[in-house]
């Protein structure tokens, strides 16, 4: 019993240290991000300042149009149709992708068989999809989400095969013996050991696709961020350009901190911290 | 596998099972290995490693089809069996209590389990990660784990190897302890002839590989009288009955 105990206390003091760091560990990293952002629009504007010209306008010249194109509505509306969008493929790449790559890294003959095929969707230039896409089903919204999914799938695919090889087997057969039903399997067994590799995918997945929707709204859309980067470039309004585009990275970053870490640290919680 | 009455015991024949090697070789691992556990007894299958113990197990778990001959699980009760495996394999992103509750039917997940965690020790360290275990509680949680469900048979795999001999121990008494609060048909994989003859109603003494029953070692002194001195004596008694093993 004494053993017990003594683990459980150092368990729960574990716990409270960690709680403290927290605090200050938390805070610590993002006065450091805040600094070093700074930093850069101070030099930002101090290079504009010396090679004074309409290419490369200062960043309050950037803020000013920002405030402009949010007061008119214009800002608000393309980000959300771009936002849109990306969430939407990066849905559908997840799902389709997360299931064909378990199902290759759990079937050894299928995965041969299919090997070839992946290496072929990998290797395609997006350009070419999102073409291809737009000529066979049209100018529409399905075709562009449906092009920078495929451009997507082929990596989670990647991903997630690694994912389901290196499943324990003696999870499953834990599972087995205590007759767990196939959604609690799934719940339980299947996706926590996934875990990391879901998120791996899916970080290196959310920067590629919105990357990827810009070029989609640029040669087939009439709205979304890449719509407006195309439009300011015919007019050679790179004030506007990078007031979109700035924006757009925020949203990004404002999604990762306030939605991917939290649900990432959620997931991990059982995780022994590092000391 | 017909279901006979409510009181049936295990029954193994397995006629053989073969490994393939790497290289293309045919390994028998057991041929012939016939035995019965009675209902409500502890049985342990004593045998040297690698005899195909471990095996035998994994074909009456169900773990491996690759076999031939039959068994017949003991029928009634709650009609499920349950595995202490030689690791205590929690699922690492649930807790104690998760861990237990996750192996009982799903209509059962709520049942009441404090009598439980209390003889096992546990009751502080339910919400507790494996990771913040030592083995000696995880494979006290996966003993709590195997009793929760109530089996119609218990199977255990060398639940003890890989502690020191005082928390093995420990452990011992306490999976006689639980054993004794809810009498469940049970059948222990050991080399350990000390661990046998502690535990045991009856131990099947096995031979080396290809596994053979050699014989049957009825241990009669009552559990609770099997203290140093008496296993010393019940050690010695082995011995005169099988001296050619361990």
């Amino acid at each position: 019993m004494k053993a017990g105990f003594r683990s459980e206390n150092e368990a729960s003091e574990n716990r409270r240290t960690q709680r403290v760091s927290s605090g200050i560990g938390a805070a610590l990293p993002a006065a450091t991000a805040l600094a070093s952002l700074l930093g850069l629009c101070l030099l930002w504007s101090l290079a504009a300042g010396i090679w004074p010209s309409r290419a490369f306008p200062p960043p309050l010249e950037v803020w000013r149009v920002l405030l402009k194109e949010a007061a008119s509505g214009d800002l608000g509306f393309h980000l959300a149709m771009t936002l849109w969008r990306v969430a939407a493929a990066y849905v559908v790449a997840m799902v389709v992708g997360s299931v064909i790559g378990v199902l290759l890294g759990t079937h050894r003959r299928a995965d041969s068989f299919f090997n070839p095929w992946l290496i072929l969707f990998l290797n395609l230039p997006a350009l070419v999809v999102i073409v291809l896409a737009y000529i066979w089903f049209g100018l529409t919204e399905a075709a562009a989400i449906g092009a920078v999914a495929i451009n997507k799938i082929p990596n989670v695919v990647v991903t997630m095969r690694e994912g389901a090889r290196a499943l324990d087997p003696r999870f499953a057969e834990m599972a087995a013996v205590y007759r767990l039903g196939p959604l609690d399997h799934v719940r339980h067994i299947l996706m926590p050991q996934l875990q990391p590799y879901f998120a791996a995918a899916s970080r290196s997945g959310i920067a590629l696709i919105w990357k990827i929707v810009l070029v989609v709204e640029l040669l087939g859309r009439s709205s979304g961020v890449g719509f407006q980067i195309y439009l300011y470039f015919q007019i050679f309004d790179v004030a506007a350009i990078l007031a979109y585009t700035l924006a757009f990275v925020a949203i990004m970053l404002l999604i990762e901190l306030l939605l991917v870490q939290p649900l990432e640290r959620h997931a991990t919680r059982w995780r022994r911290r590092p000391a | 596998m017909q279901p006979v009455g409510v009181a049936a015991p295990l029954k193994v024949d397995i006629a053989e099972k073969t490994f393939q090697s790497a290289e293309g070789v045919k390994i028998v691992a057991l041929r012939g290995l016939s035995f019965e556990v009675r209902q409500g007894e502890f049985a342990c299958l004593l045998g040297p490693s690698g005899c195909g113990k471990t095996t035998t197990l994994r074909i009456l778990l169900g773990l491996d089809r690759q076999f031939s001959g039959s068994y017949q699980l003991p029928e009634g009760g709650s009609n499920r069996i349950a595995a202490v495996f030689q690791e205590p394999v929690l699922l690492p992103w649930r807790t104690v209590e998760q861990n237990v509750r996750l192996a009982l039917s799903p209509g059962l997940r709520d049942k009441e389990l404090d009598w439980l965690f209390e003889i096992l020790g546990l009751s502080t360290m339910r919400s507790l990660y494996p990771s913040e275990l030592s083995l000696g509680l995880a494979r006290r949680a996966a003993l709590a784990r195997a009793f929760a469900t109530e089996p119609a048979i218990l199977f255990l795999d060398e639940p003890f190897t890989s502690l020191d001999e005082r928390t093995a121990d420990r452990l011992r008494r306490l999976l006689m302890t639980v054993w004794a609060a809810r009498p469940t048909t049970a059948l222990m994989v050991t080399h350990n002839l000390r661990e046998a003859l502690l535990l045991a109603d009856r131990i099947i003494v096995l031979s080396p590989r290809p596994a053979q029953v050699l014989g049957i070692y009825d241990v009669a002194l009552s559990r609770h009288l099997r203290d140093a001195p008496a296993l010393d004596d019940l050690v010695l008694d082995f011995h005169r009955r099988f001296p050619d093993t361990m």
